[in-house]
C-alpha cells in the first residue's frame, strides 16, 4: 500500500521540501477565495437569474390555489396521499413516466447546451452557484470589498473581526435555514408547517429535512463553495466531456493578450497601445482582475481548465479594464478552441451544424412533444378492469358460465364523481354488480369493486371478449371502455 | 498542474535508499472532518441505542423507550414499555396500523349487511380486508380464491350454498361451524339396490344412467332407503340440514365430473351412498375471529366471491 505514495526522483532531491514528520500537514490546506465584485452584462445576467430563481423557489410554496381534495397550495408534493399538485395539474404515481421524461429532457438539454456554449448550467443556473453567489454577496455587504475582506482575515480576533465574520455566518445560516424550511414546505401545506414547526408539533421528518438542508446549504454554499464544483460534483466532470473544438467557452485570447514578448504591466514607455505593439507586448496589462473575480480562484489566462464553471465574470472584469485603458473589448470572451487557434479567426459564433447538436435538438423536440401531448391528453378518470384468474370461470347450478372482474376506478378530478358500469357485446342483464346501485368515488380517491358476468352456456362458448363501459355521471361523454377476456368451458383443457 | 506540484511537493521526511521518499498527499479537510464526525456519531449512537454487550446483558441506551400493546396467549392485552428494539418498534407500528384499520372495521360492524353492500367505499374495504382474512384463515381448505376442491371443501365462487347463501346463513356457518355427514347405506340396502339408487341420483341431474335401474331407484329413494327424508322428495336438498341438492350440476363429495365414463360416474355415487360421508366439517370461527372480522368475511364471501343466493 505504500508504493503509490512513493516517488523516486532521479537527479537530485533538492527540489523537494522536507517537512519533518511532526510538521507534515494532515489535510489539504484550503486557500480561501475572496472574490472581487464586478459590474457588467454577465454579472447582470447572473443577478437576474438569481432573482428569478430565488423568487420562484421561495414564493411558490406560499401561493394559494383553489383545491377541494387537498390543501389549497399551488405547488405541493403530497407524499402521504401520493399526489403531486402543480397548479391545475394533479399527478399520480402512475404518471411517473412524465417525471422520467422530464429527466430525460433535462439531461438531453444539458448535453445540447454544453456542446454549444459550454458549462452554462454551472455558471448561471446551478444551485451551488446561486447559493454561493448569495453568500458571497452577504460577505461583501458586511465585510466589504476584497481588499477589506483580506485585511479582516489578517487581523487578530478582535471585536471587529468577530462581529463581522460572525454576523455574516449568522446570516448565511439564516438563509440556509429558510432554504431548508422552504424545501420542506413543498411537501406539506406551508402555513400549517410554519405553525407546527415553530410550536414544536411538526413531524420528525420535517425537522430532520430542515436541519439536514440547513446544514448542507450552509456547508456547500457558505464554506465549501468552489470545492464542491472541483472535488465533488459529477456534472463538472461529464460536462467537460461534452465539449467540442467548436464549443464556445470562456477563453483568453492568448495571441492578442501575450503578443510576441508576453504580457506586461503598463509602465514607462509601455503605456500606449502603439508602444506596446511596437515592443511586441500583448494587450493584457496583467492587472489580475480576472483572477480576483473568479469564484473558483483560477487564472483563465492559463487556458481552459476543469475548474472553470464558465460564469463569465472574468469577461466582465477584463472588458471593464479594456474600456478604462481604451483597448478594444473581448480579450477574454466566449470563443471556441478552433477559432482561437485558427489562422483566419472569425467573429465567434455558434456552430450548430453538426450531427451531435442536431441529434440532441431533434430528440429534445420529440421528447418535449411527447410530454406535452401526454399531459394534455391525461384523463380525469382512470379505469382498469382485470379478470379474476382464480378461478378463470365457474359453472353455476343452472349451467351458466360466470367470469369475475376487478374494476379499479381512480377519480383524478377535484370533485366527487358517480360512475355507472355497463357491459357491451353481451346482454345487459349478464352483469351482476352485487347490490351496488352506483359507484361513488371521492375526489382524488380510488376504489376496487367486483363485477360478475354470467352467460348462458351457448353464448359463453362464443364469447371471448366483453367490453365494460364506465361512465362518469358529470361527463358522460368521457366514458371509458375497457375490453377484457371472457373464459368459458371451451378453454377448460 | 502536476508539474508545478512536483517541484514544491512536500514529503514526510522518510528517506530510503538515499533518494526514495514518501510523499504527503494530504486529504482534504472536509474529508478528515467527515471521518471525525462519523466517530462522534457512533459515540452518540452508543449512548442512545442498545450497543455494548456486558456479560449476559447489554447497554440499553437512554431516552428511547417504546410503549406498545401486546396480546398475550390467553387473549388479554397488556401495555409494555421497553428500551428501543426492532421487535417493539414493529409492535408499536402494528398497533398504529390496527388502530387505523379499526375505523373501517367499526364502520362495517355498525352498518347492516344490505347497506354495506350498497356502499362502494365500504365494499372496497371488504374486498381488500376480506381477501387477507380469507387467505389467512379460509384458503387452506377452500383454496386460494375460494374455488374449493371436490371431495374436500365446497366451492364458494359458484351459486350453490349447501347451508344457505344469505348473509345471515353465511355468518352462522362461519361463526358456529358445520358438521355435514351422510349415513352409510352398505348393509342397509343390498348392493343391487345401492346401484339402482345411484342410477336414480344420476338421472336427477341428467347424467348418463340406466333408465330402468333409475326407475327402481326412484322407489327406493322415496321409501325403503329413506333418502328423501334429508334430500327432499324432489331431491333438491335442504339448506337447514345441509343436505345436497341432487338435481343441479354441482358435485361436492362424489367426483362425478371427474369421471369420463358412465360406469365411473356410477361408481363414484355408489361409493358415496354405501360408505356415507363424515367429512363435511367446517370449524368454529366464533372464538377465533372477532365478530367484525367474521362480518367482513361474510360480506367478502357473499359479494366478492359467490354473490350468494
Ligand atoms: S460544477 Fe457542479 S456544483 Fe459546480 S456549478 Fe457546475 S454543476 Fe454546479
Ligand atoms: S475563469 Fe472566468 S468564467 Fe471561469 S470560473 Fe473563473 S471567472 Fe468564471
Amino acid at each position: 500500500m505504500r508504493y503509490p505514495h512513493i516517488l523516486k526522483i532521479d537527479g537530485g532531491t533538492e527540489s523537494m521540501t522536507h517537512d519533518t514528520p511532526d510538521h507534515s500537514p494532515l489535510y489539504q490546506k484550503h486557500i480561501p477565495i475572496h472574490t472581487r465584485s464586478v459590474k457588467g452584462p454577465f454579472r447582470n445576467f447572473k443577478t437576474l437569474v438569481l432573482i428569478v430563481a430565488f423568487a420562484v423557489f421561495f414564493i411558490l410554496p406560499w401561493l394559494p390555489w383553489e383545491r377541494h381534495s387537498a390543501a389549497g397550495q399551488a405547488v405541493m408534493f403530497d407524499l402521504v396521499t401520493r399526489r403531486f399538485f402543480i397548479f391545475d395539474l394533479v399527478t399520480y404515481p402512475q404518471d411517473i413516466f412524465w417525471l422520467s421524461m422530464l429527466l430525460f429532457i433535462a439531461a438531453a438539454f444539458l448535453f445540447f447546451v454544453t456542446g454549444l456554449i459550454g458549462r452554462a448550467w454551472c455558471g448561471y443556473f446551478c444551485f451551488q452557484t446561486l447559493w454561493s453567489d448569495v453568500f458571497i454577496m452577504i460577505e461583501h455587504w458586511i465585510q466589504g470589498e476584497r481588499p477589506a475582506r483580506l485585511r479582516l482575515r489578517k487581523q487578530p480576533w478582535n471585536a471587529e473581526r468577530i462581529l463581522k465574520i460572525g454576523s455574516s455566518h449568522f446570516l448565511m445560516i439564516l438563509v440556509s435555514f429558510w432554504t431548508g424550511f422552504t424545501f420542506a414546505a413543498y411537501f406539506t401545506y406551508a402555513p400549517q408547517l410554519f405553525h407546527d414547526f415553530f410550536t414544536g408539533h411538526a413531524a420528525d421528518v420535517a425537522y430532520f429535512t430542515v436541519i439536514l438542508l440547513t446544514a448542507t446549504t450552509y456547508m456547500c454554499g457558505g464554506i465549501a463553495r468552489e470545492q464542491i464544483c472541483i472535488y465533488m460534483c459529477p456534472y463538472a466532470r461529464f460536462q467537460s466531456v461534452m465539449y467540442e473544438k467548436d464549443t464556445l467557452a470562456v477563453s483568453y485570447d492568448a495571441r492578442r493578450g501575450e503578443g510576441a514578448a508576453g504580457r506586461v504591466a503598463p509602465k514607462e514607455g509601455l503605456r500606449t497601445r502603439e508602444d506596446r505593439v511596437a515592443k511586441g507586448h500583448g494587450d493584457c496589462i496583467d492587472c489580475g482582475f480576472c483572477v480576483q473575480v473568479c469564484p473558483t480562484g483560477i487564472d483563465i489566462r492559463k487556458g481552459m481548465q476543469y475548474q472553470c464553471i464558465s460564469c463569465g465574470l472574468c469577461i466582465d472584469a477584463c472588458n471593464n479594464i479594456m474600456d478604462s485603458v481604451g483597448y478594444p473589448r473581448g480579450l477574454i470572451r466566449y470563443d471556441s478552441e478552433a477559432n482561437l487557434h485558427s489562422d483566419t479567426p472569425t467573429k465567434p459564433h455558434l456552430k450548430w451544424k453538426n450531427l451531435k447538436v442536431i441529434g440532441y435538438g431533434a430528440s429534445l423536440v420529440i421528447m418535449m412533444a411527447w410530454l406535452v401531448w401526454a399531459v394534455a391528453h391525461r384523463t380525469a378518470v382512470e379505469v382498469r378492469v382485470q379478470q379474476v384468474r382464480q378461478p378463470l370461470y365457474v359453472v353455476l347450478s343452472d349451467g351458466k358460465v360466470r367470469n369475475r372482474y376487478q374494476i379499479h376506478i381512480v377519480n383524478k378530478t377535484e370533485h366527487e364523481e358517480v360512475f355507472t358500469v355497463k357491459v357491451e357485446d353481451v346482454p345487459e342483464s349478464a352483469l351482476d354488480l352485487g347490490n351496488l346501485p352506483e359507484i361513488r368515488v371521492r375526489a382524488g380517491k380510488d376504489l376496487n369493486i367486483t363485477a360478475k358476468i354470467d352467460l348462458e352456456h351457448e353464448l359463453a362458448e362464443h364469447t371471448h371478449e366483453v367490453r365494460f363501459v364506465v361512465t362518469p355521471h358529470s361527463k358522460p361523454e368521457e366514458a371509458v371502455v375497457r375490453e377484457v377476456n371472457f373464459h368459458g368451458q371451451q378453454e377448460a383443457h | 498542474m502536476s508539474q508545478d506540484k512536483a517541484k514544491s511537493v512536500s514529503t514526510t521526511g522518510h528517506v530510503w535508499d538515499e533518494n526514495l521518499q514518501e510523499l504527503t498527499n494530504p486529504l482534504p479537510m472536509w474529508w478528515v472532518w467527515t471521518f471525525y464526525l462519523t466517530i462522534i456519531f457512533s459515540i452518540i449512537y452508543w449512548i442512545m441505542y442498545p450497543a455494548w454487550p456486558i456479560g449476559t446483558s447489554y447497554t440499553k441506551g437512554v431516552g428511547n423507550t417504546i410503549t406498545y400493546t401486546n396480546k398475550k396467549v390467553d387473549g388479554s392485552e397488556e401495555q409494555k414499555t421497553t428500551h428501543w428494539n426492532m421487535r417493539s418498534k414493529l409492535m408499536s407500528e402494528m398497533n398504529a396500523h390496527n388502530a387505523e384499520q379499526k375505523q373501517w372495521f367499526d364502520k362495517v360492524a355498525a352498518t347492516p349487511y344490505e347497506e354495506v353492500s350498497k356502499n362502494a367505499e365500504l365494499m372496497n374495504f371488504v374486498n381488500s380486508a376480506g381477501k387477507t382474512l380469507f387467505s389467512d384463515n379460509c384458503a387452506p381448505c377452500h383454496q386460494a380464491g375460494g374455488v374449493g376442491k371436490i371431495g374436500f371443501s365446497p366451492n364458494l365462487v359458484d351459486d350453490v350454498w349447501i347451508y344457505g347463501g344469505t348473509y345471515e346463513k353465511i355468518q352462522e356457518t362461519i361463526t358456529g361451524g358445520r358438521n355435514g355427514m351422510m349415513p352409510a347405506f352398505k348393509g342397509v340396502l343390498p348392493d343391487d339396490k345401492l346401484k339402482q339408487v345411484a342410477n336414480y341420483v344420476l338421472s336427477l341431474s341428467g347424467e348418463p344412467h340406466d333408465a330402468e335401474a333409475a326407475k327402481a331407484g326412484d322407489a327406493i329413494f322415496h321409501n325403503e332407503g329413506g333418502c328423501a327424508v334429508c334430500h327432499g322428495a324432489e331431491g333438491k336438498g335442504n339448506p337447514d340440514l345441509g343436505s345436497a341438492n341432487l338435481t343441479d350440476k354441482n358435485w361436492l363429495w362424489a367426483n362425478v365430473p371427474g369421471q369420463s365414463t358412465a360406469e365411473g360416474k356410477l361408481d363414484e355415487v355408489v361409493k358415496l351412498v354405501s360408505g356415507g360421508m363424515s367429512r363435511g366439517k367446517m370449524p368454529v370461527w366464533g372464538g377465533r375471529l372477532k365478530p367484525e372480522q367474521i362480518k367482513v368475511l361474510t360480506l367478502y364471501v357473499h359479494d366478492s366471491l359467490g354473490g350468494g343466493k
